[in-house]
Parts: structure tokens; sequence; C-alpha cells
């Protein structure tokens, strides 16, 4: 089944922010940011801006109601500064004018007079002074301490890995309509309305049940519409608040990329023990997150890094530690794989140190330490694997020692062409890490003609969840997808929501979904269960036809729903769903926090120009634990989507801050993420079917998340390329590989004394 | 009053003319399905078309509404999504996408729409790489494109039938484009009777507009400006005797299409298909390029090394200017400020001559060079006879690298000569770190475009030595 928006898409009908009507008397917005990473903000001077034509109000701190207060998991981050500014961008004012165009000239208009402050934005210089955003956090698993005696080989090195700006093609934005009794409804792009509704409670000192959050759907979101949509909606709803107007927020790109935080950018040193028959033995790491200047969302990002810190291995003994540090970035916030591919770039950058220290193919260690099922990750839970089975397949079916020897000949052929490859194995949990967001409700109605409307807390944002939950309920229904429509996403049908993210929107919302078309469907097959004088347990429905025992009977679906209304029955229901047996005990660092687990594996197989330093990926060939795909269209487009995401992450997006704290790829021109032609020439997806039961909506696993860590592959394979043309070449383990990085590598100096100084922590200690 | 027909609707407007055609089409005239992506042509999400009649027929580009002044479609026909819509059915572009699952948030999706039905009524070959040509300026943050890729076949096949059919005729007959597309010919034709000219004022000269809108276009809206993107005078490649003749404002795509720049320059689409998009590409004028003055436009390096002279007009009287001496400093020009661009030319290659380009950026396509480069070399039997080479992102002006020049005319091609000339390369060039690369990563790469220059021309010189 196609996406349900699919024909509205194409015809430029689907209704996004911007594209709502504008209401008589709507005013415009536009934020004033901080100029200066860090400093004592000592005046604003507003005058000349107040004087620019078609300027209504100004909006600062004082104008607050309530609290300047928007931090969700730790209150650190004020909506405006008021005295004390933590990041460039972070908004000082709001300019309220009657268009677009007198807002941002308004803007342009404003001083601030700020004495500056020394500015980090490096994690590891944030941590040496203490300033962390929350203390250390750890997984023990067994004992690392005493596992390196029994080691016979232990490497060391650094890692450094950039950001990632989301660039949904949708920018922010937020339209906020001032509604009768203290009320205002606001129409947000966001991904998680219940977060905006509390932040514009908090912020306006307001209760809850006064603030309707609509969102239809989103251009885009990856994670950066999370938290980070809360700003724009407390600002408009601000606004709207204080002068009782609409109010219509729509952020420029430039404004977006300047104030909104992005992937966190990891640095970090990993110490990583094997025996002789390449099983790792002992793992030890250390974080340092860059998490900006506020929270956020960034303490679960660092849960979710150390979750995956072993990605798709069994590692007896581990010590992962984890530094969320205060830098005067931007708050960075939730991306696609939320922490996940940061912890596992680095495991696979310490099996490739030590699979090159050894002298050895990188695949080797991969397979020798993949998880089984019934080992334990270091947090406790226990594996359902399908590491080896997916690896094992990968390896057979895309014919792995051809690709590697063709790789090898082509090799040979070639001067300044060179291929490379490198296989990568994923392992991603499924649940919200924090356990108490898991769960999910559905207001289903079945109206008089037998249409069904269906309300949930997802977001539609390209994901096809809305799709998904249209098919649970026509499915448990047992009729047409046509009699279904999905309403858009309002605080006032569904409440208490958790957001979108997490991969986990379909199961937990498709849940809720089944489970109230359950109740609706028992109650209605009562009523044809008393008059065919049978019990509702021998009734069932498919293709609209209530069958008795498999035999059609004279009653459907229509019949049903006439029966019910007539007969004064419940025709709604509202179905709640919280994931069971998941747990997570924050103090031991122990638990089952996932409902499941996604696995899966890619072969990927780059060329490089070693003339220029340019490169193509060949081919990313996966096979994927899909568990049964309820919709393997919208699935494929996942998984598709998240590879060359991921790609885009580790070999070309590339997050330029200054010293001084000023972000320098602050447009579509300085940040470039993949175009088609970057995108990969082939991507092969295979599906690993497996028969065991799990927690997904009808066992179709979770792929939001999962595939980008594919991406990964990609660095490794560019690294493998390199070492073909220049086998002694120094390669950091940098992210992102840019062109530049691949050139520096291809012709960096031979030499140990001119390697980089954390090339020569990679200590070789075998005892041979 | 700026005359034009918006998809089936005749416009009349007074809104100044430096206005951004995106705003007019979303905010003016309530047309949502062109969507705001990045204000800065990069990501083609406000894709829309623009026709022209062209001797009786009608002749159809994709552009970035986002950095397209409405003065700019004077006389024109601006299709948006809306304009393409059948009642009742999807096209056949959109039952591609449709059908392909190319399309998940769908916020860039009009923009992919727009660009394929272009392809659709261009005079381009109904192939797969002719249909991903044309949607090199789109971005999609969620699909990862195979599935675009995947429609992008299916419209090339739906072309295949074509063969000689005029593709607008073709597109109206095949549920590509709707009826009134007929009609509008005509409609053009008619209203082109009744266009005021466009004021020749004494004011800011604007081409395709695609640098000075991203960089001014808050104050661009409601300057008074001089359009001269459409002036027929500044528009043509000719040959006359062994010069080209350029008119100042040809794009990058009427570059690319040129029978006479094809037959002299082979590789020619090879180097423009690095330069930006294909929308950009259909608006981007030669002109432009130069007078902007960035230290890496790519055809102030094409036309450097081709030793190409100016033709400088103020309005009155006209004066040549070597391409060379232009560039001042970091954007600063050796002209007057009411002095514009009329025409360029230079000296075809002879056949001992070789040229070649080279460019590499962070992404190879829609990106801004780190490094480009070119040659111009004539040889005499293996002596070198002239040498021209040009060089961008590497000084605060697109460079001439003479003393490398000089140095190697007359001279005999060999491996070493190449590798002494880069050492020398070298002391001409002062690059500086930025979000391009850093200035040793810069130096390296000219060295090894240099390289590359002669790996390319020059296939029976030894690599290995090149490269050591």
């Amino acid at each position: 089944m196609k996406n349900i928006d699919s024909n509205t898409h194409v015809t430029g009908t689907s209704v996004y922010l911007d594209d709502l009507p504008i209401l008589q008397g709507t005013l415009f917005a536009a934020a004033y940011g901080s100029p200066v990473a860090h400093g004592i903000l000592h005046q604003l001077e507003l005058t000349e801006a107040l004087q620019m034509p078609g300027v209504v109000r100004i909006l600062t701190a004082k104008d607050i109601p309530g609290e300047n207060q928007i931090g969700g998991i730790i209150p650190d981050e004020p909506l405006f500064a008021d005295h004390h500014i933590h990041f460039a961008g972070m908004p000082l004012a709001l300019v309220v004018a009657q268009s677009r165009d007198a807002a941002s000239a308004a803007v342009k208009k404003i001083r601030a007079i700020i004495d500056p402050l020394e500015v980090i934005t490096n994690p590891r210089i944030a941590q040496a002074q203490g300033a962390l955003i929350m203390p250390p956090k750890s997984v023990v698993h067994g004992d690392t301490e005493t596992a390196w005696a029994q080691c016979t080989h232990i490497f060391q090195g650094e890692i450094d890995i950039n950001g990632q700006e989301h660039l949904y093609i949708e920018t922010q934005g937020a339209y906020a309509l001032p509604q009768e009794h203290g009320s205002l409804k606001v129409y947000s792009s966001t991904q998680g309305p219940t977060a905006v509704q509390r932040t514009i409670a908090r912020v306006l000192g307001i209760p809850m049940h006064r603030l309707e959050v609509v969102v239809t759907r989103l251009g885009g979101g990856f994670g950066g519409k999370e938290d980070q949509a809360n700003t724009w909606a407390a600002l408009c709803a601000l606004a709207a608040h204080v002068l009782n107007k609409p109010v219509k927020y729509a952020l420029h790109r430039m404004e977006d990329m300047a104030m909104t935080g992005k992937r966190h950018p990891y640095m970090a040193d990993f110490k990583i023990g094997l025996d002789d028959a390449l099983k790792i033995l002992a793992y030890e790491v250390t974080f340092f997150q860059n998490a900006g200047a506020s929270a956020d969302l960034s303490p679960a990002v660092l849960q979710r890094t150390l979750f995956h810190c072993t990605n798709a291995y069994y590692i007896p003994n581990v010590t992962a530690t984890a530094f969320s540090c205060r830098t005067h970035l931007p708050p960075n916030t939730a991306f696609r794989g939320f922490g996940g591919p940061q912890g596992m770039y680095v495991i696979e950058a310490a099996i490739a140190a030590a699979a090159a220290g050894l002298h050895i193919d990188k695949t080797l260690i991969q397979r020798a330490n993949l998880i089984r099922t019934n080992e334990a990750f270091p947090y406790g839970q226990l594996a359902q694997s399908e590491a080896i089975a997916c690896w094992d397949k990968a390896v057979s079916l895309y014919d792995l020692d051809n690709m590697r020897a063709a790789i090898h000949t082509f090799n040979t052929e070639h001067l300044l062409l060179k291929k490379g490859m490198a296989v990568m194995p994923i392992c991603f949990g499924i649940s919200f890490t924090n356990t108490l967001m898991n769960n999910a409700r559905s207001l289903v109605h079945i109206y008089s003609d037998g249409s069904v409307g269906i309300s949930t807390g997802a977001v539609e944002m390209g994901q096809g969840v809305n799709t998904k939950i249209l098919q649970v309920a026509a499915r448990t229904l047992g009729i047409a997808v046509e009699r279904v429509k999905i309403n858009a996403t309002s605080t006032y049908t569904v409440a208490n929501t958790s957001p979108s993210a997490a991969s986990a929107t379909a199961d937990l919302n498709g849940k809720a979904t089944w489970t109230a078309c359950k109740t609706l469907l028992e109650r209605l097959l009562a009523l044809a269960a008393k008059d065919l004088g049978t019990a509702a347990e021998n009734l069932t429905i498919e293709n609209e036809v209530v069958l008795f025992n498999g035999t059609p009977t004279e009653w459907n679906w229509l019949r049903l729903v006439n029966t019910a209304f007539v007969q004064r029955v419940s025709l709604s229901e509202n179905g709640h769903y919280a994931t069971p047996s998941i747990h997570y005990d924050n103090e031991t660092g122990k638990g089952h926090p996932f409902s499941y687990h996604v696995y899966g594996t890619a072969i990927i197989e780059v060329t490089v120009d070693c003339l220029r330093g340019t490169y193509e990926t060949d081919s990313v060939k996966v096979v994927h634990d899909f568990g049964i795909s309820m919709n393997p269209d919208i699935d494929r487009g996942q998984i598709e989507g998240g590879i060359v995401q991921g790609i885009g992450w580790m070999t070309l997006e590339e997050v330029i801050y200054n010293q001084q704290g000023r972000l320098l790829s602050n447009a579509l021109s300085t940040y470039k993420v993949p175009d088609i032609y970057a995108a990969p020439k082939e991507i092969l997806i295979d599906h690993l079917h497996t028969d065991h039961d799990n927690l997904a909506i009808f066992r179709s696993k979770a792929v939001g998340e999962p595939p980008l860590m594919y991406g990964i592959g990609a660095w490794f394979a560019l690294r493998d390329a390199i070492l073909a043309f220049h086998p002694d070449a120094a390669i950091p383990f940098t992210a992102p590989m840019t062109p530049e990085r691949v050139l520096m590598a291809l012709y960096s100096k031979q030499s140990a004394e001119s390697k980089p100084a954390h090339e020569e922590k990679v200590s070789h200690l075998g005892i041979d | 009053m700026l005359r034009f027909i918006l998809n089936n609707d005749d416009i009349g407007t007074t809104l100044p003319p430096g206005m951004l055609l995106l705003d007019f089409i979303r905010y003016h005239q309530h047309l949502p399905g062109t969507k705001t992506g990045c204000n800065e042509g990069d990501c083609g999400a406000c894709t829309i078309l623009i026709g022209e009649l062209q001797n009786g027929a009608m002749h159809y580009s994709s552009f970035t509404s986002c950095l397209t002044p409405l003065g700019n479609v004077r006389g024109k026909h601006v299709v948006t999504i809306e304009g393409i819509n059948l009642s009742g059915s999807l096209t056949a572009v959109q039952s591609a996408m449709h059908e392909c699952t190319a399309t998940q948030c769908g916020f860039c999706t009009p923009g992919f729409v727009m660009s394929l039905t272009g392809f659709c009524l261009s005079q381009k070959a109904a192939t797969l790489s002719n249909a991903m040509a044309a949607i090199d300026g789109n971005i999609c943050r969620c699909t990862g494109y195979k599935s675009i890729e995947r429609a992008a076949a299916r419209v090339a096949q739906i072309l295949e039938p074509r063969n000689g059919t005029i593709p607008a005729q073709y597109a109206a007959n095949t549920h590509i484009l709707p009826d009134y597309f007929i009609n509008i010919p005509d409609r053009l034709q008619a209203l082109h009777s009744t266009l005021e000219p466009a004021q020749d004022v004494a004011a800011q000269p604007i081409g395709g507009g695609t640098d000075l809108y991203v960089q001014h276009h808050d104050t661009l809206k409601q300057k008074a400006l001089r359009f001269l993107y459409d002036q027929p005078a500044l528009k043509g490649i000719r040959q006359e005797g062994n010069t080209c003749i350029l008119g100042a404002a040809t794009t990058v795509a009427d570059l690319m299409a040129s029978p006479l720049l094809q037959a002299y320059f082979p590789y020619l689409s090879n180097y423009l298909k690095k330069v930006s998009s294909t929308q950009i590409r259909n608006m981007a004028t030669i002109a432009g390029n130069f007078i902007n003055a960035s230290p890496i436009g790519d055809l102030s390096i094409f036309f450097l090394a081709l030793d190409t002279t100016l033709v400088l007009s103020d309005g009155v009287k006209e004066r040549e200017l070597p391409l060379r001496q232009l560039f001042k400093g970091y954007k600063q020009l050796n002209k007057s400020p009411d002095e514009f661009i009329t025409r360029l030319w230079f000296y075809l290659p002879s056949q001992h001559t070789l040229f070649n380009f080279e460019k590499v950026s962070k992404r190879t396509h829609l990106d801004i060079a780190s490094v480009n480069t070119a040659i111009s070399i004539t040889m005499q039997y293996d002596i070198i006879e002239d040498i021209r080479i040009a060089a961008g992102g590497v000084g605060p002006v697109p460079l001439l690298l003479k003393e490398t020049a000089r140095f190697m005319t007359g001279k005999l091609l060999t491996e070493s000569l190449i590798r002494e000339a880069g050492f020398l390369l070298q002391t001409e060039v002062t690059p500086i770190s930025d979000a391009r690369g850093t200035a040793d990563y810069k130096r390296l790469l000219l060295s090894q475009l240099f390289k590359a220059h002669f790996i390319t021309l020059f296939p029976q010189l030894e690599t290995a030595i090149l490269i050591r």
C-alpha cells in the first residue's frame, strides 16, 4: 500500500504549516538571536527597530507571564536570554510586525550590548573544566580491569565525530491563534505536540487544557522537531497571548540553521582487548558528548550511546563512561539514531584499529564477536539475536568473497582509482530509553455511515506512520482502507502523548489503535452473535462480511454499525497501549529497556579517485531484519533514506563552528547533504524472515532509525580504499570523511613521526 | 504594468519587479504548492517552469523561483505545480512518482515533479541519465533518491515513443500536461503585442539573479533594477572567423547546448555539469558570474584560460577589457559602476590547442568549488608553445598563473617539467582556510588538479611518476 498522502504530495496539495490560510489580522514574528556565543547581556537597544514601519511590538524576557523556561528533561534553558547568554543565536527578543518583511527588517535594527565571556566549543575542554550537563553516566558489565590481563592484544585510540544538521526541507515554525476563554490554538511543525503544549503552558502560566496544539504533517523532522519545535511555538504563543492576535513565524533557512541544535558531535577514547581467537574480551570507552548550551534531550541521547556502545557484538567486560559536556553551541538534540550511531562508530573504529594492528581483515574480528541469542548486552538485557543470521546471509547472498576478489583485481589494474569495502552490522534497540514514555492512545470513532475516523498521538513526517495505523485499523476491523481516515494530531483529541520518535511511533500508536479496534469489533460482533444465537468468539469479519466459523452470514459491516447505532451502543473507543515487560534501573545501569532489537548487515563498496580525493558509493547491499514487514514499500523507503542520510553524516556533511561559536556552515551553499549523484549507485535490500514473536505491531519491526547506521560502513569503506592506494596512510578516526580528509590521507606522510598524536596512542601490546 | 501568464491566468501586476517570484506565487497568488526551502537556489523545492516563445514555439526551462525576480518573467508563461495538475487524475510524472513510492514527507516533491515535467518539455533525449540530470538541483532528505531514480526511469520510458514530436505537443497528448498548454503560444503572442517595454533606466543591472538574490534579497525587492537577462542584444553565441563571440546574458545552459562550443570543447558538458544545477544553469549568466567576482567562479576560471576579452558599455560608449584585468582585488572590479558587460570574445582553440577544466567541491555536484582550474595549452610537437593556467579558490580573485606558464612555455613537456612547475605553482597562490577547506588542503588539491590536467590531456605521460 502506498503512503496515504502520496496523491496530495505529488500534486502539491498537502498542507504544511506555511501553507495554512492566513487569518485576517495575523501578525508575523521574527527572533533576534544573540550575535555572541557566551556573554552577559547588558542592554538591548530596541528603539530604532520599534520605529520601523509595520512593527507592532518587540517582546523580551520581561514580557513572559509564566516561567522563562523551556528545558524538558532539565530546567536549564530560558526561552529568552535575559542576562547570561549561552550560545550564538539564543533568542534575546521577538519582533512582531504586520508582515514577514517588516519583522525581519526590524530584527536587523536591534543592537545588543554584551560583555563577551570565554567561548568553549570543544567537549573535552568543557569536561576538563567541569562544565557538565549532569553527572557522568556509565554502563559496566563484567570487570575490564581484570580482563586486560587475559587479552593478548590491546589497542587504544581517539575519536572525533562531527555533528549533523537535520535539514528537514520544511523549516521550523508555528502559528498561534487566540481563542475564547484565554485559550490558544497552536499549529506547530513539531514531532511532539504534548511537549509544545507543556512548554507553552509553563511559559504563559496557564493550564494545559487551554492549549490545543495541532499538527497535520511535517516536511521532515528526523529528530530536529522533537524538542526544538518548542521554542518557536512558545514564541508565537507568547506573542499571540500578549497581543491577542494570531501570530505566525516560519523560520528562514539561515535562522533555522543558526538557532537550532543538531546531531551531537562526540569525542571519545577507546581501549579494546582481544585474545588470540580474536574474541573481544574487554572494551573500555569514554564518550565526551558535545551537548551544547543546555540539556535539551542530551541526557537521553547519552543513555542510548551507552546502550549501543557495543553495537551488535557480545563483549563480556565493558566499562563505558559518558560525559554530557556543556559548550557554547546551540543545544544539540535528537537526530535519527539518537546517540546510537556515535556509540557504534566508536566500536567499529576500535575494531578497525585492532585489525590494522593485527594485519588482518576487519571482518574476521566482527564476525567472531557477533552477539548470540541469550548473551547479555552490557545493560543486562538478553539478546534475541539475528546478528549472525543477517551477517551470514549477506555474506553468502552477495558473495562477499567474490566482491573482495573483484575489488582486489580492480585495484591491481588501476593506479588512480581504488575501491574499498566494509561490512557494517547493526543492532538497534526499540523503545524510548525513558521507560515511562512507552505508551500511546488511539481514539477511534465509527460514524453511523460506517466510515472510521482515527486520532492518535503520532505525527506524520514522511515515515508513513499514518499509513501503517490506517492499515492496522482496516485489517483489525476487516474493512476497506477507503473507510478509514487518519486525523490531524491534536492535543484536544489525544492527550499526554510521547513524541513521534525512537522508531516506536507505529508500534505504540498502532497497538493502541489495534486495541481500540479490537474492543469495538468485539462490541459489534456481540450484536450479530445475539441475533445469530451464537457466541461472539465464533464470529470474525473479513472484507466487511461477518463470518460464522469461516462461513459468510447475512451480517456485514454496515449492518453491524447501523444496529449498534440504533441500539445506542457506543461506536467510539479510546485504546491505550503501554509496552509490557520493559524496565530499567538508572542506579544500577541494568534492566530490560527495549521491547526488541532490530538487526541487519550491510556491505558497502566505494571507489576513490586517488588523484582528486573524490569518491562515489558504488553499492550498499543489505540483509535487514524486518520481522514481517506490514508495508514493504514504506519500509524500503525508510531503509534507502536512512542509508543515504547515514552516508551523508559519515562522508559529506560537516557542521562547522568557528572558535567564537558561530556557525560557518549556515546555509545550503556551505552545508552539503547528499544529492542524487551522491546516493549509492545501487542499494539492494533483502529481508531476513524470522518466525519469532516480538512486540512489534503485527510483528513488523520498527524501521525508522536502524538503517541510518549502515551508513557508518561508508567511512570504513573509504578508509579501506585509501589504504589500497597508500598502505601506510595516516587516517585519524575523524568523521566525516570529506574529500578533503580523503585527499589529505591519500598523500599523508608515511613514517610514524609525522602521524598525528592520536595515532601514536594506537599501541600494539600483543604478546607473541 | 508587468504582464505574464501564470498557469492558466493572465497576470498584470504593479508590484515591484524586483520582488521574488516565489513570494508572488505563494503570498500574493496563494498557490502554496511551490515550497520555500532554502531561499538560495540550493534545494529546488521552489522549482517552477518558465516558458518562452521562441520562433513561434514554446521553450520551457526549470527555474528556482526563490531567486527569480518578477522582472525576469515579463511576457512569459510561469508554471507552478497547480498549473500542471489534471482534474481527476495524476499526470504521467505524478503517477510515476506515486507508483515508485518516490515521496515521503512530500515537501520537496512538487519541486521534483516540476523538474521532471521540465525534462518532458525539453528536447533532451529520453534517457535515464538525462532524467536524473533534470533533478540534479532538487534535494530530498527522506527518500535517499533511489525511489525518485526509479520514477525518473519510468518518466524516460514514457517519453521514449516521442521520436520527433514536439515535446509540448507530445506532453499534452500523453497526460503530462493539461490541455490549456496548447493555447499558450497564441496567448503569449497576443500578450507580447501589449507589452510595455522594460524601462531602460540608470539602475542596478541584474542578470539571472542567482548570485545577487542570494546576497541581497532583502534590498533588491524595493530597488530600481535594470533587467538584462532577456535583452536580445545580450544573447547568442556565434563564430566570426577564428573568434567566438558570446552575449553577456548567455546562460550556462546556453553554453552547454551550443553546437559551436561542443565542437571545439568535446568534454564541455562534463565540465559544465559540475557548475551548479539544471535550474541555476538555466538562469545564471556568464557576465553575472564574472561581475560577482567570486574567487571561485567556475566561468571566470573557464574563460580566463581562454584569454577572453570583455566588451563593456556605460550605455554610451564601449571599451574592451581583457578578463584577466577585470579583477583588482577581492570583489573589486576594474570598471565603473555604470558599466556593464555586453559581450565577450575569445579565439577558438586551434587544432594544436588542448583544453581541460577541473573542479573539486565537497559534494561533486551542485556545490561551490574548493578549488577549480582550467588550462589551455598549445603544443608544437612535444614543445609547449603557449600555455594558460587559471585557478580559483587559491587567492582573493580568480587567478591566472603567469609565472608557472612562463616557466613552461617553450619547454619540452615531460613528467619532470610538470613536477617542477607544480612547485612553482605554489608560490603564485595564497589560499585561506574557510568552509570549503583548509589552506593546506587547497594547496594540495591545486597541485593534484594541475597534474590532472596533464594526465587527462596527455595519456602518454607516465602517471606513476607524476603522482609520486
